[in-house]
């Protein structure tokens, strides 16, 4: 144990030395290179903007290499993988997209991601919203948003573990362990294999996300809060308006774009979900996502790169209007500044 | 205090507040707090009975025997056999008893149980019985075999940790994930940093371009990645003559999945340090590259440090990545794909499953609470900024 730490702790220093080496050296080289400080003016200056020219490059350019090789290059690759067959070697045209529309389990993980996408955003958003605004109005308010906060910290297998516990059956007369059992036991009703439970199933998984989620939703929306200006509601409340009305017609659609900020991040997330179905059900029982299917035909006797890589396609078209929109949104930003 | 605040402070409402953020403050603790709990729990307790009930004890059903006929007393008309059902435990009591498993608590503890035949069973609290018999116990009987409710009191135990740490590969698999984590937590941040000072600071062709590049990249899904990656992989992998599931493959992963939000996170905070300053230094002669390490890298302690607490959260939490690029093998199981095959296949072990989703989830909940001030500084600078 102790070696394994210490080799361990070996490898993090020369990786983190050798980063930054590369920042240091590239830096001096060029400055050694392009020497700007004898010599006649003409060529210092010339050396000069040509260090400007370079320089930039040094900098960004362990960040480009890594987001084209990991990023960019992949979603094209993908996209081509997806017309070949499962070893990626036989042009076959559009069959795996032929095979997904005809495919069963393909149907239904993308009807349990529409069900996802319609429940989690919105809930995570909504509790977020609605606990941010009451949070703000008491003294151990942030306590509150620290405890709701929280799960936010906690891997998905971890989130995954915790709820399976709260979820626990027991058969026969076993007295029940788990918490949701026990509960519906006390007011008379029957316990249940709840993740097992076709259809509703879902709804099971999807309170794991909403409970890690909802905290994120809660800070965003809670920072969002505290911009709007003071007088826009001692205004209404002069006008008579009650919490009710202040909340619908002045708090939302001030935080509107934040909202939709919270939304957008969150549906992202979910398109991508995959460690809680992996470890509650792996798919059994009706509970296939997008994401899980993919993962499945990527490594599914020997692995099928096309079905997987058609799979991958379908969840890159469903964020890509997002994206578009984040692009938008960043640009305009920018224009502003 | 705001005018919202103010405002709600003004009759009822505030007390509904409240008990509703009460409310909500339980719902989102309590399942947190099963685990905890029960990882302290003997595990022949936690299955058979909800941890909600260790706090008060817990009741258990258990079976015992009485003594043998050559214990027997005679006292007057009747033989009696005593001793205690709780023989060497300390701490429990006898609430009921009964002889039949159908009914294993159909008298109290004290009274006085008619068995028929002539025999009667005492049992007390403390579990001290009297068995009486109107005539001698006959030596070939066999012991009776009795059932009482003996309530324990709460009971902790380190044991499942002990257990977890050492026997189930937990310990092992926190090394890796440190492992994995450090490195794939400082690397991005260095090399983001430098992106993020040139896309603020530096002029150059294809900036724009760049940036909207980085902004894009956010939200591409991680399953776009998998499969040419590790086709990549394993061609190199083979080039080299080594494995391809490497801790280097893992770091180089987990640096570009993070790069994009690490650029934008910090570049939205470079952009916004006072242009006097970094102008003034580089009338001074000060390069780009000493401007960086000097000025805007301690000046962008903050925005590190919040994008340094996101990473490691997400590193140390990803199961995905670290499945795929670096396997499953045991000396490179990170705790999450550990924690994964202990519910394949200790599903039902719960003494196990909760110890080891605690040691899990501890070093990102100490972090989270450590760091939560600049967690949630990050998380507004790039989200609520023009929203």
């Amino acid at each position: 144990m102790l070696s394994q730490i210490v080799s361990a702790l070996a490898v993090v220093v020369v990786a983190v030395f050798a980063c930054s080496a590369y920042f240091y050296f590239s830096n001096k080289i060029l400055d050694l290179a392009l020497p700007v400080k004898d010599g006649d003016i003409r060529a210092a200056s010339r050396n000069l903007n040509r260090r400007a020219l370079v320089r930039p490059w040094l900098f960004v350019g362990p960040a480009l290499f890594l987001l084209i090789v990991y990023l960019v290059y992949p979603v094209v690759a993908t996209f081509i993988l997806s017309f070949y067959d499962r070893a990626g070697e036989q042009f076959v045209g559009v069959a795996n997209y032929k095979w997904a529309l005809g495919d069963r389990e393909f149907r239904q993980s993308i009807f349990n991601n529409i069900l996802w996408l319609a429940v989690v955003p919105a809930a995570c958003t909504f509790f977020g919203l609605v606990i941010a605004v009451m949070t703000d109005r008491i003294w151990w308010g942030n306590i509150a948003k620290s405890i709701v906060f929280m799960p936010m910290a906690i891997s998905f297998v971890g989130a995954s573990v915790i709820w399976k516990f709260i979820y626990e059956y027991r058969g026969g007369n076993d007295v029940q362990i788990g918490l949701l059992n026990a509960i519906v036991q006390t007011f008379g009703g029957t316990p249940e294999v709840w993740i097992s439970v076709p259809f509703w199933n879902n709804f099971f998984l999807m309170v794991i996300l909403i409970w890690i989620q909802t905290g994120f939703a809660m800070v965003i929306l809670s920072a969002a809060l505290r911009g709007i200006p003071e007088e826009t509601i001692e205004a209404a409340v002069i006008d008579g308006a009650n919490g009710w009305q202040i909340f619908w017609r002045i708090m939302v659609p001030q935080v509107w774009g934040s909202i939709a900020v919270v939304w957008t991040t969150i549906t992202i997330l979910v398109l991508k979900v995959f460690d809680i179905v992996l470890t509650m059900t792996n798919g059994q029982w009706q509970s296939m996502v997008l994401a899980n299917l993919m993962f499945n035909w990527l490594f599914r006797g020997g692995g099928d790169s096309g079905r997987s890589a058609v799979i991958a396609i379908i969840i890159m078209l469903a964020v890509t209007p997002i994206m578009v929109w984040n692009v938008r949104r960043a640009n305009r930003e920018l224009k502003g500044h | 205090m705001t005018a919202v605040g103010s405002y709600f402070k003004i009759g009822p409402a505030r007390l509904f507040v409240h008990a509703a953020v009460l409310l909500i403050v339980i719902v989102w603790l309590i399942p947190t707090l099963g685990i905890f709990v029960s990882a302290l729990r003997d595990k022949d307790q936690i299955v058979v009975s909800g941890w909600w009930t260790s706090f008060v004890g817990s009741t258990q059903t258990v079976a015992v025997r009485l003594g043998t006929a050559d214990q027997q007393q005679q006292e007057g008309a009747a033989y009696v056999i005593s001793g205690n059902v709780l023989e060497g435990q300390t701490g429990r009591s006898v609430k009921a008893f009964g002889n039949r498993v159908q009914q294993p608590a159909a008298f109290k503890a004290g009274e006085t149980a008619d068995l028929g035949d002539g025999e009667t069973l005492q049992i007390n609290g403390d579990g001290s019985y009297r068995y009486m018999k109107n005539a001698a116990f006959s030596p070939d009987e066999r012991p009776r075999r009795i059932y009482a409710s003996v309530s324990a009191p709460p009971e902790f135990t380190m044991q499942n940790y002990k257990t977890v740490l050492t026997g189930e590969g937990i310990g092992q698999s926190f090394i890796n994930s440190l492992t994995v984590t450090i490195p794939a937590t400082i690397i991005p941040i260095l090399i983001a940093a430098f992106a993020a000072y040139a896309l603020s600071w530096m002029e150059f062709p294809g900036r724009g371009l760049l940036i909207a590049l980085v902004v894009g990249l956010i939200v591409v899904p991680l399953q776009m990645s998998l499969i040419p990656l590790l086709r990549l992989y394993n061609e190199i992998g083979t080039m080299l003559g080594q494995p391809s599931k490497t801790y280097p493959g893992i770091w180089m992963a987990h640096t570009a999945f993070g790069m994009p939000l690490a650029i934008y996170l910090l570049r939205a905070y470079i952009a916004g340090l006072p242009k006097e300053i970094i102008e003034s230094a580089r009338v001074d002669g000060a390069s780009d590259f000493e401007i960086f390490v000097r000025i805007v890298l301690p000046l962008s302690f903050p925005a590190l440090a919040s994008f340094a607490i996101f990473q490691f959260l997400w590193v140390w939490n990803d199961l995905l990545v670290a499945m795929v690029f670096l396997g499953t093998d045991k000396d490179h199981l990170v705790l999450t794909g550990s924690l994964n095959a202990l519910l394949g296949s200790r599903g039902g072990n719960w003494e196990i499953l909760t110890a080891s989703a605690f040691v899990t989830i501890i070093v990102p909940l100490l972090v989270f609470f450590g760091l939560q001030r600049y967690l949630v500084r990050g998380l507004l600078a790039g989200s609520v900024k023009g929203g």
